[in-house]
């Protein structure tokens, strides 16, 4: 006794192995897609300096400071418009309140280059706007009167301001909500106002949140390639694509992904340190309880509603009204064979890489609740990181090794076989699917952890003890619990694939089109009339996973008091 | 083959990081017998338990099962290769499967027929045949509970393992459920192992307790040992009720204290230490309208059949007493009661918890 004898032992390694082959999996998978994050930073640190000289000296500022101004433009536009709306809806009660909590998420479904697209036509000087005003004063023409320039630094703040600031409002209302009663209770009794109260106590309570939401708005802002440069604003991933795309040096496209990288960095490092402070700034007790609320009469009911409606109106209803007229009136000519082949290559690469990612962030997430470990959660991390990367800058990361891999490979096999093998990763859709599943990894592996913690750990344990492996218990037991989550991530990957422009752009293959490149094609021939069925469809597509999130928030604050007070009662009770 | 034990934990630590949840833990299981690890949470009980199934590895020692090694710190027998069967606190019961479905998870080798005959054979046995075609939410916490002991049955594990098996029941359920589970184990003579931290549910299932602090068993012994004699101030002071007296040792069997001498069997003869703590229980102070000692209540906790008094001596020393539950005094009242100890149980003075642990791990 004691002894391992050999019979045992051979059966023990074999299962070492198994173990292991869950942890080897996930570290690959995370080494992957992190591949093109590692890339960009390699050359940053690995670039010669004279690029560096040569780019300050010529267009690098312009393009910073394009950036710059755009993001703190856009910063402030989202702010204003998602912190008013946020505590308009939790702490007010006016008409209409509680359809407002969800109508004012639908501008999410819109993405920035769509609506520019649809605001050019609508306003620009032959647009319907502008032709109203004309045969209203009488003016004939662009000489008589002045008109704001919708192409321009400031259109591209105001019209990503509408469509980004949902993400500040969800973050901000969640705050809000589940802010201390108890600190605006003091707050009242000792004699603050409304406003008093919202500066001295809910606005710094919610300060993380806002920070996060602010982090993730700025962050699809610095992603953002089509509006930018349908408005000739050349921010640095306008500069990406002229340096490499147009005058064909993918080093200096390189350098200037590397300075990108660097605003990254500080959005997530914003980000992170926010999501800490989140947790200090929600104490725990007494959070459920209903919040006060103003009753709102007058002129201040009518400016509240107001305040909310404007972004509805402005970031949603509007720009889909003025594409559904021009899908109408364009039909005949958008809804042709090719349409068909792009929406056809849209579904099939947003399928794929959805599919991909859910894999991927089933391996990881389960590696990480086998094993759990540094090591895995450092590997979860990595992968996660491309959510951050700008389009732009991960299509970089992505060609550099992709095409240093087809080169290589390419010139073995002509050396040893006499073949030309060409290009086998770059360039075909093979680099597209792998940019989605880096970009959109973090949305499934969230997703899939989320859906994992809900199940017990001795879920876990009562099937292998059962005689299921790992594997087995998975896909006999987890799966069929967190069915539903699976599918969010699938679709929410989904949608995100078939709205991504800028990497699409850059790793498609040679006369390959997606319906995002589609309307960003047309857009650019100036043929808005013929982009509308493509954007109105990105548009559609776009809101399945908004109406995912308002069911998510219908079921909020006065439902989860309830289930609070029946959970105590049976507490009680046993 | 007939073995001495079925399991052997030989000396085993884990770690979490730097810290050691179980840290050299030692002992045996014989077959057929029922043993309990009972200790406060945080005392590594549970990770014991861990490192038996097979999901928790180890850093020191080694786990045998019939005798062939299961966990040593290099190598794993995974979980699904033991031939365990695991019940829980929270049941983890499959939420999408019914009743029948679930005890039949683990019988996925046997033939159609033969297994529902045994999954039938085990829902008659413990009172659920009625509800085989529910689903788990449909049940009552005590019906899952007799499900997850089915499902965990049925494959005829080698070796059962129980985690706070009744900590999410209402009180009277649990003390049924566990007479039924204890008749039920003895009558198929099950090798189970179970961790809790209440003493009441080690005592009904129990026949050894291991009683456990930082990663060790301070004592392992039968549940009537550990609690009238307890070899440690924190088994003494973690198993009952009781209060310590001081006093001074007069002799082999005696104690002299402000009660008057008390005498009884002395658990600890190699005591050198004069001056000493003794142990008294509410059982060892009975009402008695003769008795010598003459007490005022100061606190009263209703229990139902009996009423457990909290009582000072006019000296301030306190004492607890349980009385039938017609002895209905109100706070305030004086009482007189009489001492009648078996065993002394005596600590010497001074001693603290954490030397007391020493001494006894030692």
């Amino acid at each position: 006794m004691g002894e391992i004898t050999a019979e045992s032992l051979s059966k023990i390694r074999r299962i070492s192995f198994l173990i292991d082959r869950w942890t080897m999996s996930s570290m690959l998978l995370a080494g992957f897609v992190a591949l093109p994050v590692l890339t960009v930073f390699a050359l940053a640190f690995g670039s010669t300096s004279d690029i560096w000289q040569h780019l300050l000296s010529t267009s690098l500022p312009h393009y910073l400071r394009n950036t710059l101004y755009l993001m703190a433009g856009v910063g402030v536009a989202v702010c204003v418009l998602g912190i008013s709306t946020a505590w308009l809806v939790t702490m007010c009660r006016f008409p209409g309140r509680k359809v407002f909590e969800w109508l004012l998420l639908l501008p999410l479904a819109m993405p920035a280059y769509v609506i520019a697209y649809a605001y050019t036509d609508f306003l620009e000087y032959a647009g319907v706007v502008q032709g109203l005003l004309r045969d209203l004063f009488g003016w004939q023409s662009a000489r008589d009167y002045w008109f704001p320039e919708v192409r321009s630094l400031g259109g591209a703040i105001v019209f990503m301001g509408f469509v980004l600031y949902p993400y500040v409002y969800l973050l901000t209302r969640t705050a809000f909500l589940e802010q201390s009663v108890n600190m605006i209770e003091v707050s009242r009794v000792l004699g603050r106002g409304a406003w008093g109260t919202f500066f001295s106590v809910s606005l710094p309570s919610a300060r993380p949140a806002i920070a996060v939401g602010l982090a993730l708005a700025l962050m699809e802002t610095l992603n953002d390639f089509g509006t930018v440069d349908y408005f000739a604003v050349e921010t640095l991933t306008v500069g990406v694509f002229d340096v490499w795309l147009g005058m064909g040096n993918l080093a200096g496209g390189a350098q200037i992904a590397v300075v990108m990288m660097l605003f990254v960095v500080a959005l997530i490092t914003l980000e992170h340190i926010s999501r800490r402070h989140q947790r200090y700034y929600q104490p725990a007790s007494s959070r459920l309880k209903t919040l006060p609320t103003y009753r709102l009469v007058g002129w201040k009911r009518i400016a509240a509603i107001g305040v909310c409606v404007t972004p509805v109106l402005c970031g949603f209803l509007v720009p889909v009204l003025v594409l559904g007229e021009l899908t109408w009136a364009y039909f005949d000519e958008s809804w042709t064979p090719e349409f068909r082949t792009y929406v056809f290559n849209s579904c099939l690469l947003s399928g794929v890489a959805a599919l991909i990612a859910l894999l991927v962030a089933i391996v990881i997430a389960y590696g990480r609740r086998l094993q759990g470990g540094r090591l895995l959660m450092f590997a979860a991390r990595i992968a996660s990181l491309g959510y951050a990367l700008p389009g732009a800058v991960l299509a970089v990361g992505i060609i550099v090794p992709f095409a240093a891999f087809d080169n290589a490979f390419d010139a073995w096999m002509r050396a040893h076989l006499g073949i030309s093998t060409g290009l086998i990763l770059s360039g075909t859709v093979t680099a597209v699917v792998f940019g989605y599943v880096v970009r959109f990894l973090a949305i499934a592996l969230g997703q899939v952890e989320a859906s994992l913690e809900k199940v017990s750990p001795s879920m876990d344990m009562a099937a292998r003890t059962l005689g299921y492996r790992a594997g087995e218990t998975f896909v006999r037991y987890h799966a069929p619990l967190i069915r539903g989550g699976l599918f969010t991530a699938l679709m929410i990957v989904f949608v995100d694939c078939m709205k991504e422009l800028p990497a699409t752009l850059i790793l498609r293959p040679f006369n390959f089109d997606t319906l995002a490149t589609h309307v960003y094609e047309f857009a650019s021939d100036e043929m808005l009339g013929e982009a509308a069925l493509g954007s109105l469809t990105i548009v559609t597509v776009g809101l399945v996973p908004v109406l995912l999130l308002t069911r998510m928030i219908s079921n909020s604050r006065e439902h989860r008091i309830q289930r609070t007070k029946r959970f105590q009662i049976s507490e009680a009770t046993t | 083959m007939s073995i001495e034990y079925l399991l052997e934990v030989d000396n085993i630590t884990c770690r979490y990081g730097q810290d050691r949840a179980v840290d050299g833990l030692n002992f045996d299981v014989r077959p057929g017998s029922v043993t309990c690890l009972l200790g406060p949470s945080g005392c590594g009980k549970t990770t014991a338990l861990r490192a038996i199934a097979g999901f928790q590895a180890l850093a020191k020692g080694e786990i045998r099962i019939e005798g062939e090694p299961v966990s040593t710190p290099l190598q794993l027998v995974p979980p699904e290769r033991r031939q365990l069967g695991m019940v829980f606190q929270d049941h983890a019961l499959f939420p999408h499967l019914k009743v029948a479905d679930n005890v039949a998870a683990g019988l996925r080798h046997q033939d159609e027929s033969l297994r529902r005959q045994t999954v039938n054979g085990l829902l008659e046995r413990m009172d659920l045949n009625a509800l085989g075609d529910r689903f788990p939410h449909e049940l009552s916490g005590g019906q899952q509970q007799r499900v997850a002991l089915a499902r965990a049955l049925a494959p005829r594990p080698r070796l059962l393992l129980m985690d706070e098996p009744f900590s999410n029941l209402d009180l009277d359920l649990r003390e049924r459920l566990g007479v039924e589970v204890h008749d039920l184990l003895k009558e198929h003579g099950i090798t189970a192992v179970m961790v809790t931290h209440d003493q009441y549910d080690a005592f009904v299932l129990g026949d050894e307790v291991g009683i456990m602090s930082q990663g060790n068993i301070l004592q392992w012994d039968t549940p009537y040992n550990v609690y009238h004699e307890p070899t440690s101030r924190f088994v003494a002071d973690f198993i009952g009720n009781g209060v310590f007296i001081r006093g001074t040792r007069t002799g082999d069997r005696t104690v002299d204290t402000e009660l008057g001498v008390i005498e009884g069997t002395l658990d600890r003869p190699a005591l050198t230490s004069a001056l000493v703590d003794v142990l008294i229980r509410p059982d060892d102070v009975l009402p008695d309208p003769d008795g010598a000692i003459s007490a005022r209540v100061s606190r009263k906790a209703f229990k139902g059949a009996d009423i457990l008094y909290t009582l000072t001596l006019p000296s301030g020393t306190t004492l607890l007493s349980l009385f039938p539950s017609h002895d209905n005094f109100s706070v305030g009242d004086h009482v007189r009661v009489r001492l009648n100890v078996d065993h002394l149980v005596v600590f010497p003075i001074g001693e603290t918890v954490a030397e007391s642990m020493a001494s006894a791990t030692a």
